[in-house]
């Protein structure tokens, strides 16, 4: 008898589907009818462009669809991941209080890799300056009751690459 | 940047619509003509405001695997720590931290097996440790910017 082990969910993503997802990782064409000329570079119809696009985007296998800013260039000049040491059966708990304000862009858990690092609940905070940053974190401190909770507050120096991820050789931005 | 173009970026960062005519229909709900759309994001796009107009893929659901690996390297070894990390096609996004753990990466492969494979190449090429954080957990969140 075969064992194999579970595989995770995971939508149906057929050959023309990854035609298509190579297609626009670029970017949409900027013309009145974007989806008809990507089809007509595909070789499919418009409406099948427009039904597979539908259904990657309901499944989840595209998570947004719309614009990418580039944040400096917004004025969001400070950019600091915040990471908690947080009981692990409060993590949720947290996570999604974290989660809830708007000047937070992401909130993961990840593990602690001990003895050098403690911590297990990340969160990232924009803000147009570091005080900025630092009001947003005494405002969620309080809210979010963590004033007990060991934190460190790593501000980004430099970034040195944000081309996105690889996608069939090509660079596309994957959150 | 004038109003206009901050109320498309707002707008648009939230979600663009799969339809026939997309730019007319986003441009009817911001009160302003579909060329006049096209033309500002063209704009924006051209002088960087905007990385990219298009969607955002979901890796793990491509069979794809994404994680964050950082390291903690001297002062005086860090240019050359980070120009070798850089060099991996697989390193996506790459920042220096006000940390002790001061290289904070994204790492982004096409099967999962290979983010193992590539912390091992990484660890060899650079002689430091790289420390695996993946995620276990999502907390959702917005991701977006008020321009």
């Amino acid at each position: 008898m075969e064992h194999s082990l579970p595989t995770p969910h995971r939508p149906r993503v057929d050959d023309a589907d990854r035609r298509l997802l190579a297609a626009i990782q670029h970017g949409l064409p900027l013309v009145s009818r974007p989806y008809a000329e990507i089809a007509s570079r595909l070789g499919l119809s418009e409406a099948e462009v427009i039904t597979r696009l539908t259904c990657l985007r309901d499944t989840g296998v595209i998570r947004r669809f719309g614009v990418v800013v580039r944040h400096r260039e917004l004025g969001y000049a400070a950019n600091a991941m915040v990471v908690w040491d947080v009981p692990d059966d409060r993590v949720t708990e947290l996570g999604c209080c974290l989660a809830g304000f708007d000047f937070i862009t992401l909130c993961y858990r990840r593990p602690r890799r001990p003895p050098h690092w403690r911590y297990n609940l990340y969160c990232m905070i924009h803000g147009k300056s570091r005080d900025e940053v630092f009001a947003h974190l005494e405002w969620m401190v309080n809210h979010c009751r963590l004033q007990a909770l060991p934190h460190e507050v790593l501000f980004s120096r430099r970034r040195f690459k944000q081309c996105g991820a690889v996608y069939e050789r090509q660079p596309i931005a994957v959150s | 940047m004038d109003a206009t173009d901050r109320k498309i970026v707002n707008a648009l960062q939230g979600g663009f619509p799969v339809s026939e005519r997309p730019y007319a229909e986003a441009a009817t709900k911001l009160g302003i003509g579909e060329d006049d759309l096209i033309r500002r994001l063209d704009t924006l796009l051209s002088d960087g405001t905007l990385t990219r107009f298009g969607p955002m893929y979901h890796a793990e659901r491509l069979g794809g695997a994404l994680t964050l690996a950082a390291m903690r390297i001297p002062p005086q070894d860090f240019e050359r720590v980070a120009e070798t990390v850089n060099r991996f096609p697989e390193v996506a996004h790459n920042y220096a931290r006000t940390h002790d753990f001061n290289m904070w990466f994204v790492l982004a492969t096409e099967t999962p097996e290979r983010i193992t494979e590539v912390i091992g190449e990484i660890e060899r090429a650079t002689g430091y440790r790289v420390y695996n954080m993946p995620k276990l957990e999502e907390f959702y969140v917005g991701l977006r910017f008020e321009a």
